[in-house]
């Protein structure tokens, strides 16, 4: 698709994109440029020398036993999340999307904690599930239930499965909103006229037409659970206890931080853009775009 | 004020398709010219060659006496009117028409001037506060032949500027442009696609055809003589019969045609009656269709004759003397109604 | 709709409260938390009712800090927050719709080119190539400071695509009269094209600005400085591994004052964020 009618310049041009090009190549082709060079290369202890060793940085990051936890870790928790927040909020957004009283309300009660930073959703969270003084620890404690998520890399893991959720929910409300009122009210009344009780009307027609947004937003969630989560493991258990949180991006922060095996590092940010290049294809691939590139 | 030459003008797209074949032609001075033609004949394109926004691939665009192939649009001295109208949909009404006089560094008075000036000719003077959007699509038309004439500009074009209204206001707006071109005295060029249209409009018109011209001339001249079988279809509603000689026959005039030769008649030149004029032409029909379009109806008829069996024929007749569906009639034409044209669907010299 | 029953809509309704409750208690509890004594919290004591040190808390916040340490007061880091938040989002918005009116508007050597090496952007955020990353902003000398903190976050390809999407249903009939009015490229763009653009820039500017303030990882890799310090990181440095130390009533005000700016933004411009975002997203 292109415009017919343009301007005549050279320089013009030139001139209004050069800022995002240098940008976009200083900060975004050149480091990643340098982390797949890195990734083939072996760094001594010291840095005074470097070999290029090929693939071997992939070899021994494969074959990693806390890698490899961690890659298993990371989808299940991306499963957990997307299954959970999904389900919740498509839920609730049936219920918006009803002629009920008070339903702009609604909406602005259901979406603003997109605006809240993953940090502070951790620190939230943290405070109420605290097993010393959070409020919801107590009344868990009170049931009889042994709650330590310091200590239980289980409870650990629920710990930001539960935070991130929490999340997630405006989002995914949001977008389901406004899928189903997309959805022509004639649709709905030709099934009513059709004898198709309401519950059957959902699932036989509602979730049918609902399902490029509910394709999507998988893909969103997934994405999602990779990299926002980043700032909740961090404030909250900080990968811990005993790496039962260390998700591939938190992986990736610790490791870097430690220092180290800069090659191995490098590996993993390579991993990490493969991963997000193919969620990007099969969301590009399914999912049917308005925009044509 | 100033007249439109267009010498051996010619269009080649990138990929090689000739959109325009070799256009000359010339618009005196405050004549109001219309190219008209079915769509993808070109015309448009000549007419955003004359504005400057396609490029001219060879041959000379001339107005007031100056070659303007390598001039801007801005600088040409044009105002045109476009069939969505290209109002700015942010400006005002009133910036709208301001905004090519800002551009070109008026004076704020003569601005001011020119604005109201226009405003009051097109009586949308109390809409000047408002927004595109909040306007009909006679007063937006209206707006956009205000945006063209406060520009005072040598050349007004036009590009298919009614075909967004509904019919009877493209009626109203088709008598207001005429009336407003005659009062300015500005050169116009219009592009359209209606033939009662262009008609209406033009002194001078301009049938296109396949991005070459078929004939150009005063209207009624090219109704009366269509130099090609393509402007007799094209001009004319109902359109003109058109039928090999050799079905008109026998005749004595008919024979003495080069082969392949055609034979027109215009449905209002044809007769209801048995007996044809000398050397004139007789077709017997049976009715097909009829419509009564209140003081006269058309008669759509297929011809029965051996010779022409199976010719479609639409013959105009007064509502009284409209025949019965089914029934059997005749009808005639004297000669000097028939035209005729040769196997390249030139016109034979009378 | 169809049907409506007497007692249909009961349901519904009940889910909502439910789902309310649910995204607003950890909230709740947290302003709670900040009108309250430290000692009575840290006991595990705490009243699910506000107290009545609201103003001495967020005074104490916004001024002077924690006790405990040598923190910046929390002033200081909602003002970096709101200058990183304010130059990503002004900053993208402009380097974007520049690059956008060129790539639609303009016809030059390498246009695809350059438009596919934005494009590719989309895909990868900054926290797979951190490092690499962090490296160069340290070569180029830019830790501890604003453009450290804002540029390479600016660099992405989400605004310039929604700026080119709306650049492409703009009618070309619109440039040409602007031509015939003798308007030439730049003053097209700023008399025409951005007016029209307001509306898109301003969604933008909403998801833009929600995205600036809530960055955390790259903040927390570039800034070192406690006075350079965003919101975000101050938070988390005030949660210290042993509860004791921690000054719940400071960190839970902080939180609130964290999440106020974004979600103020979403809650009075929601037509504006609910448009920036399906579009952006789209």
């Amino acid at each position: 698709m292109q415009k017919q009618a343009v301007f005549q310049s050279r320089l013009l041009p030139l001139l209004l994109i050069a800022p995002q090009v240098a940008i976009v190549l200083v900060f975004f082709y050149w480091p990643a440029a340098q982390a797949v060079w890195q990734s083939f290369l072996l760094q001594d202890a010291f840095g005074l020398s470097t070999t290029f060793i090929w693939f071997e940085n992939y070899q021994d990051l494969l074959r990693d036993p806390d890698y490899f936890n961690s890659v298993v870790r990371t989808f299940v928790f991306s499963a957990a999340i997307a299954v959970c927040s999904l389900s919740l909020a498509l839920l609730f957004a049936v219920m918006a999307d009803k002629p009920l009283r008070g339903a702009t309300a609604y909406r602005t009660l259901m979406i603003w904690p997109y605006a809240v930073a993953p940090p502070v959703v951790g620190v939230l969270w943290v405070f109420m599930l605290n097993p010393s003084l959070g409020v919801l620890a107590q009344g868990l404690r009170n049931l009889g239930f042994d709650w330590n998520p310091l200590l239980d890399g289980n409870q650990a893991a629920a710990l930001v499965i539960l935070a991130s959720v929490w999340k997630q929910i405006s989002y995914n409300f949001l977008f389901f909103l406004a899928g189903l009122q997309a959805i022509p009210s004639s649709v709905i009344e030709a099934a009513a006229i059709d004898g198709a009780r309401p519950v059957r009307r959902f699932w036989t027609i509602v979730f049918p037409l609902l399902s490029p947004t509910i394709f999507f937003l998988i893909v969103i969630n997934v994405v999602y659970a990779f990299f926002d989560t980043f700032g909740i493991i961090d404030t909250m258990t900080r990968g811990g206890p005993a790496k039962a949180t260390e998700t591939l991006v938190y992986k990736v922060y610790l490791d870097g931080l430690l220092g180290g095996n800069l090659g191995g590092s490098a590996a993993q940010s390579v991993i990490l853009m493969a991963i997000v290049i193919a969620l990007t294809a099969i969301q590009f691939r399914f999912v049917e775009r308005k925009v044509t590139y | 004020m100033a007249d439109v030459t267009l010498r051996d003008v010619r269009k080649t797209y990138a990929g090689g398709v000739e959109a325009i074949k070799g256009v000359s032609l010339k618009v005196a001075d405050g004549a109001f010219c219309v190219l008209v033609g079915p769509s993808g004949c070109g015309k448009s394109t000549l007419l955003r060659m004359i504005a400057g926004l396609e490029t001219v691939t060879s041959g000379e665009v001339d107005i007031g006496g100056r070659v303007v192939n390598a001039v801007e649009p801005a600088a040409r001295d044009i105002a045109m009117v476009f069939q969505n109208y290209a109002l700015y949909p942010h400006m005002s009404v009133y910036n709208n028409m301001a905004y090519g006089l800002r551009n070109r560094g008026l004076a704020r008075a003569e601005i001011e001037a020119r604005v109201h000036e226009a405003a009051q000719i097109l009586e949308i003077e109390a809409l000047l506060a408002r927004k595109p959007k909040q306007l009909s699509g006679g007063q937006r038309q209206r707006v956009a032949m205000g945006r063209a004439i406060v520009r005072h500009p040598k050349v007004f074009l036009f590009d298919e500027p009614l075909s967004n209204l509904d019919a009877k206001l493209r009626i109203a707006m088709r008598v207001e442009i005429r009336k407003l071109q005659r009062r300015l005295k500005t050169t116009a060029v219009y592009v359209t696609h209606d033939q009662l249209e262009a008609m209406t409009l033009a002194d001078l018109l301009v049938v296109m055809n396949g991005g070459e011209v078929e004939q150009i001339g005063a209207p009624l001249e090219v109704y009366q003589k269509p130099a090609t079988t393509f402007v007799a279809a094209f001009i004319g509603a109902p359109p003109m019969n058109l039928m090999p000689a050799a079905h008109a026959g026998p005749n004595g005039w008919a024979d003495s045609l080069p082969p392949g030769a055609v034979v027109g008649v215009r449905p209002e030149d044809l007769m209801l009656g048995q007996d044809a004029p000398a050397g004139g032409l007789r077709l017997p029909l049976t009715v097909e269709a009829v419509e009564h379009i209140g003081a006269e109806s058309f008669v759509y008829g297929k011809v029965s004759s051996k010779a022409a069996a199976g010719d479609d024929v639409i013959v105009r007749v007064a509502a009284d003397a409209t025949p019965a569906l089914g029934t059997s009639v005749a009808v005639t034409a004297s000669r000097d109604k028939l035209h005729l044209f040769g196997a390249d669907g030139r016109r034979l010299a009378d | 709709m169809v049907e409506r029953r007497r007692f249909g809509n009961l349901i519904p309704h009940l889910i909502l409260w439910v789902g309310i409750a649910l995204v607003a208690f950890p909230v709740y509890l947290a302003f709670v938390a900040s009108t309250q004594d430290n000692a009575a919290i840290a006991n595990g004591q705490m009243s699910l009712l506000p107290g009545d040190l609201f103003f001495e808390t967020y005074y104490k916040t916004l001024f002077v800090g924690t006790s405990g340490s040598t923190r910046e007061p929390v002033g200081t880091m909602l003002f970096n927050s709101f200058v990183m938040a304010m130059a990503i989002a002004v900053g993208k918005i402009a380097i974007s719709i520049l690059s956008a009116y060129a790539i639609v508007y303009f016809r030059f050597r390498f246009r695809m080119a350059v438009f596919w090496l934005i494009f590719i952007t989309l895909m990868l955020p900054v926290e797979v190539r951190i490092y690499p990353t962090y490296k160069i902003a340290a070569d180029l000398n830019l830790l501890d400071s604003y453009s450290g903190l804002t540029l390479p976050l600016i660099a992405s390809a989400t605004a310039t695509l929604l700026f080119r999407q709306f650049f492409m249903t703009v009618p070309d009939e619109l440039l040409e009269a602007s031509r015939i009015d003798g308007a030439g490229p730049v003053r097209f763009f700023k008399d025409t094209l951005l007016p029209l653009s307001r509306t898109n820039i301003a969604a933008l500017f909403v998801i833009l600005f929600i995205y600036g303030w809530n960055q955390y990882l790259w903040p927390l890799l570039i800034t070192t400085r406690d006075d350079m310090q965003t919101i975000q990181i101050g938070i988390r440095k005030m949660i210290t591994t042993s509860d004791a130390l921690t000054e719940w009533p400071v960190v839970m005000a902080t939180a609130v004052l964290a999440m106020l700016p974004p979600v103020a933004v979403v809650v009075v411009m929601q037509k504006l964020f609910v448009r920036g975002l399906v579009e952006t997203e789209k």
